[in-house]
C-alpha cells in the first residue's frame, strides 16, 4: 500500500524539519499562524484575472523557506502533488471564458487562460504558506497557538490525539494491507466484502486501544495541559515579524508591485 | 476532494470560517456538558481510524474505478452529533496543513460541507429517526444510505454555492450543479453501503458503542432546536433558490401604479428630505431590487426600456441570478437574526 506508507513518511519528515533550530522556528507560533492567514487572505482577495500583483508575495515562502532552512524541493513537489486539487476545477475557466482578453505580440490570450493562471499562482502560494507553516513551527506548536488565540480546548486536544494516533492507526492499517497481500497472492483489488470486514477490524482494534491508550495518559498524570519544551512568550521580534510583512502585504495588495518596478526599469531605458 | 483556496474569494471563505467557528465552540461546549470524558482519546483515535480508512481505496466491480470512505456517517453514528464534528473537523485540519487537501482558508467550508451537514442534519433528522433507538440490520441499511447520500448532496451544493459566490471559477451554476450533484449521488451510495456495512458489523460484535452516541447526545427534553434549526434551513432554502422563482411581473401595487400613471414606480422629488433620503438609500443598499448592483451604464439602458414598455425580451423565469440567491439567503439571514433579537429582548424585558 504505497499510499499509506508514503503518507507517513510525509507527516514524519515533515515534522522532523519542526525539530530545527532556526530564527523561523523560535518565532512564536501565534505569530506565524496569524501572518500565514493575512497572507492568504491577501492572496485570495485579488481579482480573478489578476496576475502580476500576485507575484512579489513570492517573497513571502521564498524568505521564509531561506531564513527557516526547509528544503525547496521537496516543499515544491509537495505542491506538485496536491496540484490536481485546483488544476481539475481552474481548467473549466479557459474552456468557458473565451473572450480575448489581452495580446501577447501576435498571440491573443483569452481572459479563461489568464483566471487559470492566476488560480494556479494563487494554489502555489497558500500551499506552501501552509506547507512552511508545519514545516516552520511544528504542529504541537500549531495546536498551542490555536488553544492560546481562543480554539476550544477539546479541539486543540482532539488535534493532538488525532496527530498522535494517526502513525499508530496507520501502521495497523498497513500490517492489515499487508497480511491480506501475502495471503491472496497480490489479488488484485479487494472485494467489498473483504474491505468492509478489514475496516470492522480495524475499527475494533482501534477502540481497544483508545481504552488503553487513555488509561496509560491518566496514569502518567495527563490532565488536559499542552506542553512545549519552549514556554510561550511574545517577544519584540514577534510583533515585528507580524506588523512587518502585514504591512508589506497590504502595500503589495494595493500598490501593483511588478508592474512599478517594470515601469521604472523600462523608463530607466528611454 | 476538497476545496482549494485559490478558488475562494476572501469572503466566501471568512464567512465559512465564522460559521465553522461557531460550530465548533458550540459543539465542544456541548460535549463539556453531556459526554464523559473518556470519548476524548477514543475521538482521537476514531480520527486517525478515518484518516487511514480514506487511504483504503477498494475497487467497484464493473467500473474499474475505486472509491474510498468519507467518514463523516460512521463518525456522526458512533460518537454522537457534537464529537463527531470536532472529529470531522480535526481529520480535515490535518489533511489541509499536512497535504494540502483543501486550503487553509477554504477549510472553514470544507469543515462545514463535510462536517455540518452528515452530523447535524443528517444524523439527527434521519439516521435516527429510522434507526436511532431500535437498530435492527435493515434499520441500519436503510438509515445510513439515506442519511449518507442526502449529506453528501448537500455538502455537494455547499461546495456549488461557495465556488458560485466566490466567483473565481467561470463554471456556471447549472453546470457546476449538474456536474457535482450526481457524482455525490454515487459516491454517497457506496459511503452509505461502508456505513451500513461497518455499523451492523460494529452493533453485532460490540453493542454497547452504538449506546455511547446515545448518551452523549442531547437529552430527550423539549427543545425547540429542531424547529428553529428546520426553520432556519427552510429561510436559506426559500431566499437561496424559491427567490429565482418569484415572478418578474409587477407586484399588486406596482401594477395598480402602471395602469393609472403609465409606470411601475412614481418619481419622488429629488429635493428635500425625498432626496437626502433617496441617495442614502442608494448609497446603503448592497443589493438594489434583490440583486447585484448593476453598473450605472446597464441601469439608464434598463430605464429607457421601462419606458418603452418592455420592447425588448422578456426577463427569463425562472430568473436564476446569483445575486438574487445572495439577496435572499442574507435577507433571510438578517430577518431572523433581527427576529431573535426582538424575541431575545422581549424575554428579557418581561422577564424582569
Amino acid at each position: 500500500m504505497g499510499n499509506l506508507e508514503s503518507a507517513l513518511f510525509n507527516i514524519g519528515y515533515l515534522e522532523t524539519l519542526a525539530y530545527q533550530q532556526t530564527p523561523l522556528h523560535r518565532l512564536d507560533p501565534r505569530v506565524k499562524l496569524l501572518t500565514t492567514l493575512v497572507f492568504i487572505v491577501a492572496v485570495v482577495s485579488f481579482g480573478k484575472y489578476e496576475i502580476t500583483g500576485l507575484l512579489p508575495f513570492v517573497i513571502y515562502p521564498v524568505v521564509l523557506i531561506a531564513v527557516g532552512n526547509l528544503p525547496p524541493g521537496y516543499l515544491a513537489k509537495k505542491v506538485l502533488l496536491a496540484a490536481p486539487f485546483a488544476f481539475f476545477i481552474g481548467i473549466f475557466n479557459p474552456l468557458l471564458d473565451r473572450a480575448v482578453l489581452v495580446h501577447l505580440g501576435p498571440l491573443a490570450i483569452s481572459g479563461g487562460w489568464v483566471s487559470f493562471a492566476s488560480i494556479m499562482l494563487r494554489f502555489t502560494l497558500t500551499v506552501s504558506a501552509g506547507f512552511i507553516l508545519i514545516a516552520g513551527t511544528g504542529l504541537n506548536a500549531v495546536c498551542l497557538a490555536l488553544d492560546r488565540l481562543g480554539a476550544p480546548r477539546s479541539f486543540v486536544l482532539q488535534l493532538l490525539f488525532l496527530y498522535r494516533y494517526i502513525f499508530v492507526l496507520t501502521d495497523e492499517a498497513l500490517r492489515l494491507a499487508r497480511a491480506r497481500a501475502l495471503r491472496s497472492f497480490q489479488g488484485r483489488g479487494m472485494g467489498f466484502k473483504v474491505f468492509t470486514y478489514m475496516i470492522g477490524q480495524l475499527l475494533l482494534r482501534t477502540l481497544d486501544r483508545a481504552r488503553r491508550i487513555h488509561l496509560a495518559m491518566l496514569s502518567r498524570g495527563f490532565d488536559g495541559e499542552i506542553h512545549l519544551l519552549r514556554p510561550l512568550h511574545l517577544h519584540g521580534r514577534d510583533v515585528v515579524f507580524f506588523l512587518g510583512w502585514s504591512g508589506l502585504f497590504a502595500l503589495m495588495r494595493w500598490y501593483n508591485l511588478s508592474d512599478q518596478l517594470g515601469r521604472l526599469v523600462t523608463e530607466l531605458f528611454q | 476532494m476538497h476545496m482549494a483556496d485559490a478558488l475562494i474569494s476572501p469572503a466566501v471563505g471568512g464567512t465559512m470560517w465564522a460559521a465553522t467557528a461557531g460550530l465548533t465552540v458550540y459543539s465542544a461546549k456541548k460535549l463539556k456538558a453531556e459526554a464523559d470524558e473518556h470519548l476524548v482519546p477514543l475521538m482521537g483515535v476514531l480520527g486517525a481510524f478515518v484518516f487511514a480508512a480514506q487511504m483504503l481505496n477498494f475497487t467497484i466491480p464493473a467500473t474499474g474505478s475505486s472509491g474510498h470512505l468519507g467518514g463523516g456517517m460512521i463518525l456522526a453514528i458512533l460518537l454522537g452529533p457534537y464529537a463527531g464534528f470536532l472529529v470531522m473537523a480535526s481529520v480535515l485540519t490535518i489533511q489541509a496543513l499536512f497535504f494540502a487537501d483543501g486550503g487553509l482558508l477554504a477549510l472553514g467550508c470544507n469543515i462545514f460541507n463535510l462536517g455540518f451537514f452528515p452530523c447535524f442534519i443528517a444524523y439527527p433528522f434521519i439516521y435516527k429517526k429510522i434507526a436511532g433507538d431500535q437498530p435492527t440490520r435493515g434499520r441500519i441499511l436503510l438509515g445510513a444510505m439515506t442519511s449518507a447520500i442526502i449529506g453528501l448532496q448537500l455538502g455537494a451544493f455547499g461546495v456549488v454555492l461557495e465556488t458560485l459566490f466566490s466567483g473565481i471559477s467561470e463554471l456556471p451554476f447549472a453546470s457546476f450543479v449538474l456536474l457535482m450533484q450526481p457524482i455525490h449521488l454515487a459516491i454517497g451510495i457506496v459511503e452509505g453501503l461502508i456505513t451500513a456495512a461497518v455499523v451492523s458489523f460494529v452493533w453485532k460484535v460490540h453493542p454497547e458503542t452504538l449506546t455511547l452516541a446515545k448518551a452523549s447526545a442531547s437529552a430527550p427534553g423539549h427543545s425547540h432546536k429542531p424547529l428553529l434549526v428546520g426553520l432556519a434551513l427552510f429561510a436559506l432554502a426559500a431566499g437561496g433558490m424559491l427567490s429565482w422563482f418569484a415572478s418578474t411581473h409587477p407586484d399588486g401595487l406596482e401594477w395598480s401604479i402602471k395602469a393609472v400613471s403609465g409606470k411601475e414606480e412614481l418619481e419622488a422629488s429629488k429635493a428635500g428630505v425625498h432626496g437626502v433620503l433617496a441617495s442614502l438609500q442608494e448609497k446603503l443598499s448592497f443589493l438594489p431590487d434583490y440583486d447585484f448592483k448593476k453598473p450605472v451604464g446597464e441601469k439608464e439602458v434598463k430605464a429607457d426600456e421601462d419606458k418603452e414598455g418592455k420592447a425588448g425580451e422578456e426577463k427569463s423565469w425562472p430568473e436564476v441570478s446569483a445575486g438574487k440567491s445572495l439577496a435572499g439567503v442574507l435577507g433571510a439571514a438578517l430577518t431572523l437574526l433581527l427576529a431573535g433579537a426582538i424575541g431575545f429582548g422581549l424575554r428579557r424585558y418581561y422577564a424582569r
